[in-house]
């Protein structure tokens, strides 16, 4: 744009005829405009709906939010939300536990043990696996952990097992990412020091490479706290408190009464769905300002990083 | 949070250094028994003493050789593993299982075959609960719109040796058409959005702004499905409908225009349920494309402004042909997602089965919606042949889905090396 602007006619030469070069100049000029205002509007397509999507939810739940909704538990029609955060809590924390442990372990094994161009049934599978639909694996793990071979009944530890597949993918992905971000100079330092590989890789590659690993982490919970398709078969739904069993007890979670506006016009259930999709959407909001907060406290430290970003 | 996800391009990428091999993890830990006993295994830690050796054998002329602890005589060779050479205590010490040294690398790898083992059982799953059901609904499920699960008060029949309700007629074609259809309008509409606000927010917004946008993007993917539904059923669908029916009554009725023709009804529709998915695949292409943006080397698209072109021009030209495998790649992903999007789509599609959608107003159904929403129903069936009808859709799903993401890393491995990112967009 600074070379088309500076070739500009002179105040003089406004009365000249128009030359073909000066249209085509003209029509690049506008063509240049044009394109940058199609790329606004679309940053404003993008900005909208979020602002209409949080503010909508916000508009409709807070007039009538009450505290005593997270202190009560579930009714046949609304109620309070307790028994669902409670479930949303532990079914979260179970698969950042679970699926964390295993997708860390994975992603550890294709950056350490794995060259870059081997192991590739494994991230191959790890791939596939992530573009799974939810609901496919949901209805898998109805048929064979609910009904099938393992007969659970509906369970917290079906939901567990379901979402911790379908999040491992990503934690796998992210940390395997991460510890091969880190410089290959750590590893020469640690070995020269005579480090054991264990002790290296705990104390020295894995440190650098823990902001990345916790942001694959968080993705997971949140993906974890936003899934309701492999919910419904496997964890089902209660209106009590989760109780102590890992198999036959239904759990409830935050999602599920969300989807209940479909079933129903009742206001009361209505009104309960949106205090439900509040705390959804705060809980999702601060999950992000947490891996944001990571992101960046590790993006201070690290300068050689900053050339990236523009 | 994408830019840690996305890529595993970059500096660090350089094939491990060998010193990392799993196979030498205990050197360092045994040298110092070997100082405390013998002043020449120091040198050598890993090979046995040369008078414990058979005479002439290969390792004995090594041991002390520039080789050092990797010669021949390693921890494969004669004695390595607490041969006669290590005192007891130590050799036990050392080559124990279940020292952490040892057990983590073994652990580590047994674990990284879960994703391929839960794969195997997913398909193995679906294929043992499906064959009766696709050897009864044979071909015609691809070519016919009905859902009939068939009299469940009269006896059994029985076809090809799979009873079934007498009546049972299933075909997903409009199924398949909804769930094609939707996922293509939504990925039509989100390439241009997506890049378009990848562009402005890397060549034109300072970098707080573009943070904020990268917050916007964060939460857009993060927000669960279940609220695009809410969103979409209660305040989207019915705003769409209101304010665009004038206009939906105007088309004229001519053959391709009749499509955007119609009764705009409470909402739930084909346009509905595809914008909601452009939306919810959003994330991906514009915070990937950005990403991608971000890595194109700026002397190139300098070379291009100082060759005249204009900011737009040189974006056409060179930015954007830079990328072009990595959007892609991230658009097939995108589209991946649409198709398996479940529960934003059963919300406002209007679940409807047995008819494709006549008009863009109408409403409509997909394959994930369709299982979501059929399940209940399918456990009245005794036979439970409407269940095993359901994991026929489930396969066709994933057959699709997996084309989609296999197409996606082919196309992109094919025209050049991009890293895909993975991810339900977050």
């Amino acid at each position: 744009m600074v070379v088309v602007s500076a070739s500009a006619e002179a105040p003089g030469a406004r009365r000249a005829p128009v030359t073909a070069a000066q249209l085509h100049l003209t029509r690049r000029r506008f063509w240049n405009r044009a394109v940058w205002a199609g790329c606004v509007l679309a940053l404003a397509l993008v900005v909208t709906p979020v602002v209409w999507i949080v503010a909508g939810i916000l508009a409709k739940a807070l007039p009538h939010w009450h505290w005593g909704t997270l202190t009560t538990t579930s009714t046949a029609n609304g109620g309070g939300l307790l028994n669902a955060v409670v479930g949303t809590f532990v079914i979260v924390g179970g698969v950042a536990v679970i699926g964390g442990a295993i997708g860390i372990c994975g992603g550890i094994h294709l950056a350490e043990y794995t060259a870059e161009g081997k192991g590739g049934i494994l991230r191959g599978a790890s791939e596939v696996l992530s573009g799974v639909p939810s609901i496919v694996m949901g209805y898998v793990g109805y048929l064979a952990l609910v009904v099938g071979l393992f007969k659970w009944g509906f369970s917290l530890a079906a939901a567990l097992v379901v979402l911790s597949i379908l999040v491992i993918p990503y934690i796998t992905k992210s940390t395997e990412v991460a510890i091969r971000n880190v410089p290959t100079a750590y590893r020469e330092g640690a070995e020269a020091l005579g480090m054991r590989s264990g002790y290296a890789l705990r104390k020295v590659v894995l440190r650098p490479a823990l902001p990345g690993i916790a942001t694959g982490v968080i993705v997971a919970m949140a993906i974890a706290l936003g899934e309701t398709a492999p919910l419904l078969y496997t964890a089902e739904w209660s209106n009590t408190l989760p109780k102590a069993q890992l198999t036959h007890s239904p759990v409830g979670y935050l999602t599920y009464p969300v989807y209940q506006v479909v079933n129903t016009t009742q206001p009361s259930v209505v009104q309960w769905a949106y205090s439900a999709a509040l705390l959804l959407i705060v809980l999702v909001i601060l999950l992000i300002v947490v891996a944001r907060v990571i992101v960046s406290r590790t993006q201070r430290h690290a300068p050689e990083r900053q050339h990236a970003a523009r | 949070m994408t830019r840690t996800i996305v890529g595993t391009g970059g500096r660090g990428d350089s094939p491990l250094p060998p010193v990392l091999d799993a196979d030498e993890t205990d050197e360092p830990e045994s040298a110092p028994a070997f100082i405390e006993s013998d002043r020449f295994g120091a040198l050598a830690p890993e090979a046995p003493r040369p008078e414990e050796l058979p005479p002439g054998s290969a390792a004995s002329s090594a041991v002390f050789g520039p080789g050092g602890p990797r010669g021949p005589g390693g921890p494969e060779g004669p004695g390595g593993e607490g041969g006669p050479a290590v005192p007891a205590g130590e050799g036990a010490r050392r080559g124990a299982w279940w020292r952490a040294e040892r057990l983590m690398p073994r652990v580590m790898h047994g674990v990284a075959f879960i994703p391929l083992v839960a794969l195997a059982f997913i398909v193995v799953a679906l294929l043992i609960k499906a064959l009766p059901a696709i050897r009864v609904n044979g071909f015609k499920f691809f070519t016919t719109s009905v859902w009939n699960q068939g009299n469940f008060y009269a006896p059994l029949t029985s076809t090809h040796g799979v009873p079934h309700p007498p009546g049972a007629d299933y075909g997903a074609l409009d199924l398949i058409v909804g769930t094609v259809e939707s996922s293509f309008i939504a990925l039509a509409l989100a390439i241009p959005i997506g890049v378009g606000t990848a562009l402005i927010v890397v060549e034109k917004l300072p970098q707080r702004l573009s943070n904020g946008v990268g917050f916007f993007l964060e939460v857009l993917a993060g927000i669960p499905s279940v609220i695009f539904g809410l969103w979409g059923y209660l305040t989207f669908g019915p705003w769409l409908s209101h304010h665009l029916a004038p206009i939906a009554n105007r088309i004229p009725d001519v053959p391709v225009l009749r499509f955007f023709r119609g009764p705009t009804g409470g909402g739930q529709g084909l346009l509905t349920t595809s914008l909601i998915l452009t939306l919810m695949i959003l994330p991906i292409l514009a915070a990937t494309t950005r990403d991608l943006l971000r890595q194109v080397p700026r002397p190139t698209v300098e070379g291009a402004v100082a060759l005249g072109m204009t900011d737009s021009e040189s974006m056409r030209t060179v930015t954007l042909r830079w990328i072009r495998s990595g959007v892609i790649g991230a658009s097939v992903l995108g589209l991946g997602r649409a198709l398996g999007e479940t529960m934003a789509v059963a919300m406002v599609s209007g679940v409807i089965l047995g008819r494709t959608a006549p008009t863009i107003w109408s409403s409509m159904n997909t394959i994930a919606a369709a299982i979501v929403t059929q399940l209940d129903a399918a456990f009245t069936d005794a036979s439970g042949f409407a269940v095993r009808t359901l994991a026929e859709l489930a396969i066709v799903l994933f057959a699709i889905t997996l084309v989609a993401n296999i197409g996606a890393r082919m196309l992109v491995r094919k025209v050049s090396g991009t890293a895909l990112p993975v991810g339900r967009g977050v």
